[in-house]
């Protein structure tokens, strides 16, 4: 009978934990999301901060551009329903959708697209892709619906440079106050954020465009890998975009109620390398190197076996890429030769300064491994971003470093007087200068091709892999992106099956 | 007793201003630009200069020390380079959910550690002592981040009866908010319950040994109101010192648990602004917190002569 008793006890507590569980019973399709995060963005103004994050609540959702990106990373139309380039690739005339409004309800006219491209190129500007606006030279109004750009030098990537967030269209009354209370001319509304928590969106009654099948949108940030898990477990996150702990994947792989994708990202991850320091002024030591690298094992280690190999500084998955993986082919005996010749015989001693990213930790580690292999002796230093900022990145300040750059089509860093890898290619320049001047994609791609080869035959630096963009979500949910072509986590055309 | 408050005025005073030049010299030298981490690795170089002066990095180092505490005196705590908030509302809001946790940790803990430490004393070298010894190791020894996660797999994962981790705000009410507390403030108060049983066993220990606690016996009083009438009020002094560590301890030292359980605390926010080079809330959190650990140390010195008037008339 006490059996009994207890046995109803504990049903009866289960049954109350398994309500509690449950919550609502969602009779049609649920019209709310949570998206997990593992960064909080600092604010949520996209034109005025680097971070990753910002872009990646606010993108597409919240603000949108002249042009904006889709899933493939095409460029379309976005606040601009279209417009026309002159021959001379000088002059751009944007017409803008008619019925576009801001948040808090004032139009979104060519006023607002020329304080938005003048405040972001101007002097004061704090824009953290100061550089895409720097070809402009004028911005005309004519009427409230055509913004004309014109500019200085013929860009071949200004429409998909017009397309990220950090060219977004800000009014000129809310501009100053968006970093916490953003309007913007999106599909959704800012409604609130429970700061280190999360930001709540809520679908715009008024967008002039296809609504939304969303209401209401969550973001939620959690920071820790096993709390991003539990959290994916226990049902509080439906959808995880840019989920970086790899090797829970299987786990979640094979429970029904989930789904994982992986896609591509713009992240070439690479062992920048300071070519002005000795011995890495030597290509022969680079060359060495590249040869010491074993990228399979780098992949199936750091990433778990999600993530492609690259033998430049080129994404494989867009047009124009050359594979150039087989260029120094795994080989270690190769490697010491080089050394040998170098002058190297008996290796050097070096170090590999790493920031705090968990890819690059574990890249890391296992390449000093396999640098040692070959005589290298590669002392592994870890760093905090803001050091690694100051000293790597600004003052150049380093030996061997690991990074992911993740902006799409960045190859023309190498072109930058100055950058941090200390590398100077006349031939490089040369075809970064006719790039500029190409507005045929063919052509474009061609080039694309020649700079890869450059920079492969000099081994400017240590060229690794993809960071992958893995997604793990409910099993019902769909339309998010498979790929991120730019910082983003759009759900504008997301809903529930 | 005026002399003592005065005392521990000129205390709280000099360990403030302390904090301040350690805290602030500490960040001048460590390396690192929040304009440059802002603005990140595709930055130009005028983009990040622009947006220094905005910050007003580009002050003298003098100049900036002195304005700083010159705002602190004044109840300005600056506003954050990242978040472009004011620090003192960023700080109001983590403190939202970090007192309540604390307090809830603190009251957890005591509720189940001075019982426990008294059964084990009065139970000495039997089964019960040995019992609550055992779980005293266990709580010092199991990590508290590991705690967290076990709680989390338990009553979330498997369970589901709490969310793994965030919070709600308090907006969304009181139910949901304190709910979102319960398990990490279970899990902050097993350790500090730990210690805290093992102090109360060796604190009613000591006084159990004392002469009046035997006369009260030879007297004829009950186990148990010898335990709690004297033994007990005896006991507390030590305990409530212990105790009053330990709060200042879960202020500031929540930020394993609220990072396991993302809770946004104040000890994540300052965590967060560490990484982000987040100069002025670094400063002002730390100055604070400095300021709250000298209070509450204050606070239990006053409690402990309440129970215990001898020290004073020492003193």
């Amino acid at each position: 009978m006490l059996n009994h008793t207890k046995r109803l006890a504990l049903a009866a507590a289960l049954a109350i934990g398994s309500a509690l569980a449950s919550g609502p019973v969602w009779a049609q399709a649920r019209t709310d999301l949570v998206v997990g995060m593992r960064l909080e963005p600092p604010h949520l103004d996209p034109t005025a901060g680097a971070a990753a994050a910002i872009k990646e609540v606010t993108y597409a959702n919240l603000f949108e551009g002249l042009t904006r990106v889709d899933a493939e990373g095409n460029v379309g139309a976005g606040l601009a329903q279209r417009w026309e380039v002159s021959p001379d690739g000088l002059t751009y005339t944007f017409h803008l959708r008619p019925g576009a409004k801001f948040h808090d309800g004032r139009a979104a006219d060519s006023a607002a697209v020329k304080f938005s491209l003048d405040r972001a190129r101007g002097a004061d500007s704090v824009n953290a892709q100061k550089a895409y606006f720097a070809a402009i030279a004028a911005v005309d109004t004519p009427d409230p619906q055509t913004a004309v750009v014109t500019l200085s030098r013929p860009d071949g990537l200004f429409l998909f440079h017009m397309a990220t967030g950090d060219a977004s269209i800000v009014a000129p009354e809310t501009a100053g106050t968006n970093k916490q209370k953003p309007i913007g001319t999106g599909p959704f509304k800012f409604d609130r954020w429970v700061a280190g928590d999360r930001v709540v969106l809520a679908r715009n009654p008024d967008y002039d465009g296809p609504k939304p099948a969303l209401e209401r949108v969550t973001f939620r940030f959690i920071s820790d890998p096993a709390a991003q898990v539990a959290a994916l477990k226990a049902g509080d996150i439906d959808t995880f975009p840019q989920f970086d702990t790899y090797e829970a994947l299987p786990q979640f792989r094979d429970d029904p109620a989930f789904t994982v994708m992986v896609g591509t990202t713009e992240g070439e991850t690479i062992l920048a390398t300071n070519n002005a320091r000795k011995p890495f002024d030597d290509v022969r030591v680079r060359r060495a190197m590249a040869y010491a690298i074993d990228r399979k094992t780098l992949i199936d280690g750091v990433l778990f076996g999600n993530g492609a190999p690259i033998g430049s500084h080129f994404p494989p998955h867009r047009a124009g890429y050359v594979d150039l993986t087989g260029l120094y082919a795994y080989d270690p005996a190769k490697a010491k030769a080089l050394l040998a010749q170098a002058g190297y015989a008996n290796g050097f001693e070096t170090t590999l300064k790493l920031p705090p990213p968990i890819y690059a930790r574990r890249s890391g580690e296992l390449i000093a491994a396999m640098l040692a292999e070959v005589g290298i002796r590669a002392k592994v230093e870890p760093m905090e971003w803001a050091p690694w900022l100051e000293k790597v990145f600004k003052g150049k300040d380093y030996d061997l470093t690991l990074i992911a750059h993740t902006e799409p089509l960045d190859i023309d860093i190498y072109a930058r007087p100055d950058y941090y890898f200390n590398h100077k290619s006349d031939r490089f320049n040369a075809v970064e200068g006719e790039l500029n001047r190409t507005q045929d994609q063919e052509k474009r791609n061609a080039l694309y091709g020649e700079q890869q080869k450059i920079l492969a035959e000099d081994a400017v630096n240590g060229f690794l892999f993809m960071l992958p963009a893995a997604t793990v979500q409910k099993a019902g949910v769909q339309g998010m992106w498979v790929n991120r072509p730019v910082q983003a986590n759009d759900v504008t055309g997301v809903r529930w099956k | 007793m005026l002399a003592f408050l005065t005392r521990r005025l000129l205390t709280l005073a000099l360990t403030a201003w302390l904090a301040t030049l350690v805290v602030f010299s500490v960040l001048e030298v460590v390396p690192g630009d929040p304009a440059l981490l802002m603005l990140g690795t595709s930055a130009q170089p005028e983009a990040v200069a622009a947006l220094r002066h905005q910050m007003g990095l580009d002050q003298p180092v003098p100049v900036r020390y002195v304005r700083w505490v010159g705002g602190m005196l004044r109840g300005d705590l600056g506003t954050s380079l990242t978040y472009a908030r004011p620090v003192a509302d960023l700080v109001a809001e983590r403190l939202a959910i970090t007192m309540p946790l604390a307090l809830m940790a603190l009251l957890l803990s005591a509720g189940i550690a001075i019982p426990l430490g008294l059964i084990a004393a009065s139970r000495q070298g039997r089964a019960g002592d040995w019992a609550v010894m055992a779980f005293g190791q266990v709580g010092i020894a199991v990590p508290s981040f590991w705690f967290a996660i076990l709680l989390i797999l338990g009553f979330s994962v498997r369970l589901g009866w709490f969310s793994a981790g965030g919070f709600p705000g308090w907006a969304a009410g009181a139910g949901p908010a304190l709910k979102a507390l319960i398990l990490p403030a279970v899990a902050l108060a097993l350790p500090e319950a730990a210690i805290l049983a093992r102090i109360t066993r060796s604190a009613a220990l000591d006084t159990l040994r004392e002469d009046y606690v035997r006369t009260a016996r030879a007297k004829g009083l009950a186990r148990r109101t010898v335990l709690l009438r004297h033994v007990l009020p005896n006991a507390l002094i030590p305990v409530a010192t212990i105790l009053g560590l330990q709060f200042a301890f879960l202020i500031a030292g929540a930020v394993v648990v609220e990072n396991v359980f993302t809770l946004p605390g104040l000890g994540r926010l300052l965590y967060q602004a560490i990484g982000q080079h987040d100069l002025i809330v670094v400063q002002s959190v730390v100055v604070l917190l400095a300021v709250m650990v000298v209070l509450v140390n204050a606070l239990v010195d006053i409690a402990c002569a309440a129970i215990d008037p001898r020290p004073k008339v020492q003193a």
